[in-house]
Formats: C-alpha cells, sequence, structure tokens
C-alpha cells in the first residue's frame, strides 16, 4: 500500500489530535406536526481523537454512538458546539463545503451499503472515479486494496455472492481507496457472526498499524473493544460518562454503565444471585479484590497461612489486555478472627477490596 | 368477406404509425418524466435535496393531471396543442396530447422505483464527499436500473393504450384503423385483427423488459 499522497485540501493543523469535539449537541426534532419534540441524541460531549489510535465508542442502542461518529463527516449536521477535524471546523458546514473533508474520512457501516449495480472491484474503484484518477491508476490501486483485504479472486463478482465478512472486507477496501486519514467503523462489525468479527477487527488493526490510519470504532461489544481498541468512551443517553485507556476502563469502570459492559466480558466478580450461592457454601469471611500486575496477593495470603488463616478461591478471573493482566478473586477466609482481620487490612492495603457482607 | 390484400398494407401503415407515435411519446415522456420523478424523490422529506415547496408543488401538478381521463384531456389540451404543434389533429398533435398525459404516469413510476433504493448507499455516496448531482446519476439511478426498466416497460403498453384513442383526432394508428375500418362497420374481422396485432405488439415490449430488467437484476 502507498502512503498518502501529497499535501489534501484539509489544512492537517491541530498537532495530535484528529478529531475535536467540544461541547458538542446534537437535537433532533422528531414526531409528527402536532406532537413535534426535541431529542437531545448527543449532549455536551468533549473529546479528542488522537493520530494514529483506534478509539472505541461503546454504549447501549440508543445511546448517540452512532449519531457521534456522524457528526464528525458531517451525515447529521452539529447543533451546537465545535467539532473539528484536522483542525477543520465541521459544524456549520454546507454539504459543499463538506465534500473535501469527507474525501479525507473513509466509512464502514453496519450494513456494508455496498452498491448492488456495482462489482467488488466497481465499488472499490467508484470513490477513485469520483476523485477523478485517471483508469490505469484506478484500475492499479483498486487490485492494491483488494489484495491488501485478501480479495483479490473476487474482484469480478456482484456484492450479493459475498459472505457478510468479505462484504465488510470490500466496504473496508473501497473506504481506503483514496488514502483517507481517518476511518470511521460504524458497528462494523455488529452483523457478523463471532469468527468473521475476528477476521474483519483483524483487517481493521492491519489498517491501524500498516497504514497507520486512525480509526473511530462504533460498537455495542466489549468484545471488540477489547480486541483492538486503544482508548475507549462509554456513551450513555447521549453523553460520554467515562472515558479513557481500554486498560484503566477494563480494571477500574468508574461508572454503572462501564462496569456493566466490563462484565458483559469479563466474569470476573460475582452478580447479586452469585454473590447469594456463594453464601450459602461458604461460612467465612468472603472479600473481593483486585488482582493486576504487581499486586502481591499471594505474599499477603501467605503470611496469613503462617498465622493459621486459611483461604479457598470462590470465584475470579483474570485476563491480559494489552500486556496488563487484571481481573478479580473472590476468597474465603478461615481462621482466627484477629489473623483474618490483618489480612483483610493488608489486602485493602495493597489493592482494592470489598467485602461480601454475611 | 374482406379483401386483405388493400386492408393488408393499410393495416401495415397502421402500424407504423403506432409504432411511430409509441416510440416519440415514449422518449418525451420518458425524459420528462424522469426528471419530473427525481424531482419528487430528491426533495422528499430527509432526503438528499429536501425541499418542502417544491415537493409539494410537483405532487399537486401530478395529482391534477393523472387522474383526468386521456380522451378528455386530449380534448381540453386542444388549444395549448395548436400553440405547439400548430395543429389539433393527426400524429404529432397525439403525440403532444400523450407526452402530457404520460410523464406524470412517469413521474409517480420513478418516484416510486428510486424509494426502493437502500437509503444506506446514498449514505456511504455522501460520506465520500460525492456531490448530490453525482449522487443521483452514479448511485441513485443505477441501483434503481432493473426496476425502472420494468416500470417503463409498463409504460409502453400504458401510451400503446393512449395511441388508440388518439384515433378520434385523427392521429392515424391501430387504434383508428379498428375504429374506422372495423368497429363503425361493424366489421369483427377487421376489429380483431387490430386488436391482435396490438396484443403481439404489446408482449413484445413485455418480453424484451423482462429480459433486460432480469439482465440488470442478476436474477
Amino acid at each position: 500500500m502507498t502512503a498518502p499522497v501529497g499535501p489534501g485540501p484539509v489544512p492537517s493543523g491541530d498537532g495530535d489530535v484528529v478529531v475535536r469535539f467540544q461541547d458538542v449537541t446534537k437535537t433532533f426534532v422528531t414526531g409528527p406536526a402536532r406532537a413535534r419534540r426535541e431529542v437531545t441524541a448527543v449532549d455536551s460531549v468533549s473529546l479528542e481523537i488522537r493520530r494514529g489510535e483506534i478509539f472505541g465508542v461503546i454504549g447501549y442502542s440508543g445511546a448517540g454512538k452512532s449519531t457521534l461518529v456522524r457528526l464528525i463527516n458531517g451525515l447529521e449536521p452539529v447543533t451546537s458546539g465545535s467539532l473539528t477535524v484536522q483542525g477543520f471546523e465541521v459544524a456549520g458546514r454546507s454539504e459543499t463545503e463538506l465534500a473535501p473533508v469527507r474525501r479525507e474520512i473513509g466509512m464502514i457501516f453496519q450494513q456494508f451499503n455496498l452498491f448492488t449495480s456495482r462489482t467488488v472491484a466497481g465499488n472499490v474503484e467508484y470513490p477513485l472515479k469520483r476523485a477523478g484518477w485517471p483508469k490505469e491508476k484506478r484500475r492499479a490501486r483498486v487490485a492494491e486494496l483488494l489484495e491488501f483485504v485478501g480479495l483479490s479472486a473476487r474482484a469480478g463478482n456482484y456484492p450479493e455472492q459475498l459472505s457478510g465478512g468479505q462484504k465488510q472486507r470490500v466496504g473496508i477496501a473501497r473506504a481506503l481507496a483514496t488514502n483517507p486519514k481517518l476511518l470511521l467503523a460504524d458497528e462494523s462489525t455488529s452483523a457478523l457472526d463471532p469468527e468473521t468479527t475476528q477476521e474483519v477487527l483483524q483487517v481493521l488493526q492491519r489498517v491501524n498499524q500498516e497504514l497507520g490510519i486512525t480509526i473511530v470504532l462504533i460498537t455495542h461489544e466489549m468484545d471488540v473493544v477489547r480486541a483492538i481498541a486503544d482508548r475507549v468512551a462509554v456513551m450513555q443517553d447521549g453523553k460520554v460518562v467515562e472515558h479513557g485507556s481500554t486498560v484503566d476502563i477494563f480494571a477500574r469502570p468508574r461508572t454503572e454503565t462501564a462496569r456493566r459492559f466490563v462484565s458483559s466480558v469479563l466474569h470476573s466478580v460475582p452478580d447479586a444471585r452469585e454473590v447469594e450461592r456463594l453464601r450459602r457454601t461458604h461460612r467465612g469471611r468472603l472479600v473481593i479484590v483486585d488482582v493486576g500486575d504487581g499486586v502481591d496477593i499471594g505474599g499477603v495470603l501467605s503470611d496469613g497461612a503462617s498465622r493459621g488463616v486459611r483461604f479457598t478461591i470462590a470465584y475470579g478471573g483474570i485476563s491480559v489486555l494489552q500486556e496488563q493482566s487484571f481481573g478479580s478473586l473472590t476468597f474465603e477466609l478461615t481462621g482466627a478472627d484477629a489473623a483474618v482481620q490483618d489480612v483483610v487490612d493488608e489486602l485493602s492495603r495493597i489493592t482494592t477490596l470489598r467485602e461480601v457482607a454475611a | 368477406m374482406n379483401d386483405w390484400s388493400v386492408l393488408g398494407p393499410e393495416l401495415l401503415a397502421a402500424l407504423g404509425e403506432t409504432l411511430y407515435m409509441v416510440s416519440v411519446t415514449l422518449i418525451l415522456a420518458g425524459v420528462l418524466g424522469l426528471l419530473a420523478g427525481v424531482g419528487l424523490y430528491v426533495t422528499r422529506r430527509g432526503n438528499i435535496l429536501e425541499n418542502r415547496a417544491v415537493h409539494e408543488a410537483l405532487n399537486l401538478v401530478v395529482n391534477f393531471v393523472r387522474p383526468i381521463p386521456f380522451i378528455i384531456l386530449l380534448a381540453a389540451l386542444g388549444p395549448v396543442t395548436e400553440d405547439v404543434v400548430g395543429t389539433r389533429l393527426g400524429p404529432n398533435a397525439a403525440i403532444f396530447a400523450m407526452t402530457i398525459g404520460a410523464m406524470f404516469a412517469v413521474a409517480r413510476i420513478v418516484e416510486q422505483n428510486l424509494m426502493s433504493v437502500d437509503p444506506g448507499v446514498v449514505e456511504a455516496a455522501r460520506s465520500m464527499g460525492v456531490s448530490r448531482g453525482r449522487i443521483i446519476t452514479t448511485v441513485i439511478l443505477p441501483e434503481a436500473l432493473g426496476p425502472l426498466v420494468l416500470g417503463y416497460t409498463f409504460l409502453v403498453i400504458g401510451i400503446t393504450d393512449m395511441s388508440a384513442m388518439a384515433g378520434a383526432i385523427g392521429a392515424g394508428g391501430l387504434g383508428d384503423f379498428a375504429l374506422r375500418l372495423g368497429y363503425q362497420r361493424f366489421n369483427d374481422e377487421v376489429t380483431w385483427a387490430a386488436v391482435a396485432v396490438i396484443v403481439v405488439l404489446v408482449q413484445l415490449v413485455q418480453v424484451l423488459g423482462n429480459r433486460l430488467a432480469r439482465r440488470i437484476l442478476r436474477r
């Protein structure tokens, strides 16, 4: 793949920030004429998306994440606030004024949105035709892109002859055709089965790592975030309720929504029903502790053992994300009250500890 | 008994006149109706050139003309036809009235077929920075081509039907042949001969249209 050619018509200012949301709000007016009501889809969002990262946006359906991503390339106009792409203000622009900035932003969709009247090669070639590439250059570029997504053999097929994963790979090739700096992926794997999801995520990861393209990834699946996102924003009711590095959100989710997303893929903390069951079978003190690199829980437990404190692992899970391990373990501690209390105190000192009420 | 050595060439000439009127009307009404239909579609709420005033105005004109029976439209348009074509009689006068009558039907057919285009592909093209004019010509129309061909096939049959009535203003054609030489002389054989030719013509057009649409839709 070739590197992006020459300076585009869009200024590439704003340092390492590719997309900057400043207090961005988007409201829709919906309903029949007599019962018009205003819905706030995106509510005072401020975010920075940095060059070269994969930025995940997660939320339940209706949280406003699809609207958020559509504001970036102006498919939906911003109601208030400032939104810049490489320093170019997108808010308040007409459809015609948005054309140059859109050519620097690729987009892929949940339903792929391939042109059914064109072949695989025709779909990939389409944006090049519109950008006025000469025929020979177009042909070479299409071949290169299809090679990149592993679909060279399918050039002459029509979209309906492809599987979902293949369709999305065509979508990716088409979105990358004119060398964009930024790729918007709107629920790009939500219509796919788990195996094909992995296949598409791997292509996206290569887009990011080999071509250096910044990706904004909208999803409702925490697995997708865990697989490839560097940073993540959690959205709820149009607001970004939490954002940070993926590792941080997984290790220390601060909001209930984030916790629910994390527990959807990491079942390391017992839920209320499981706690009830644990209580029935374990009579000692039950504590839930966070596990991570450099947290010497084994040492504390060994010290406790020398004073007659026994422990049983009742529940838990540890996983590794971007070379950091994290998770949590639920212990039952039995022994002399004072010695058990010392172990609990020591654990609280080195990590986060929650006690399960008796 | 009918003398087909005389009637035969007359029938052939009538067929020629019908083909002339139908094809010219098809081109004129096809193009004008396409423009009006695209106009109706793109100005709809939420579409790429949303414009309520233009949409409602187009809608009103289409809804005003469409319910008028063609034979009445033919008579009512008389003065306008005379201004535009120079005469109220003959095939060219008929073509004018047929074009007016057919283009509004085409507008609706086009609008409805375009509505079947997945808004997602339009959004994809917008996301690439393609202009709205280009989106119409390179995305919306190609994506709807299969149903459009079927719509236009349906239209040819409608125009053939109209052209039969044009005999009433001396436009000639198969309708005129059937009425003048068949119906009015109580000569069923001649009437049915004209009907048979029309049926064959319509069948041919339908088969061709179906084949073309199937090819485009790859089914």
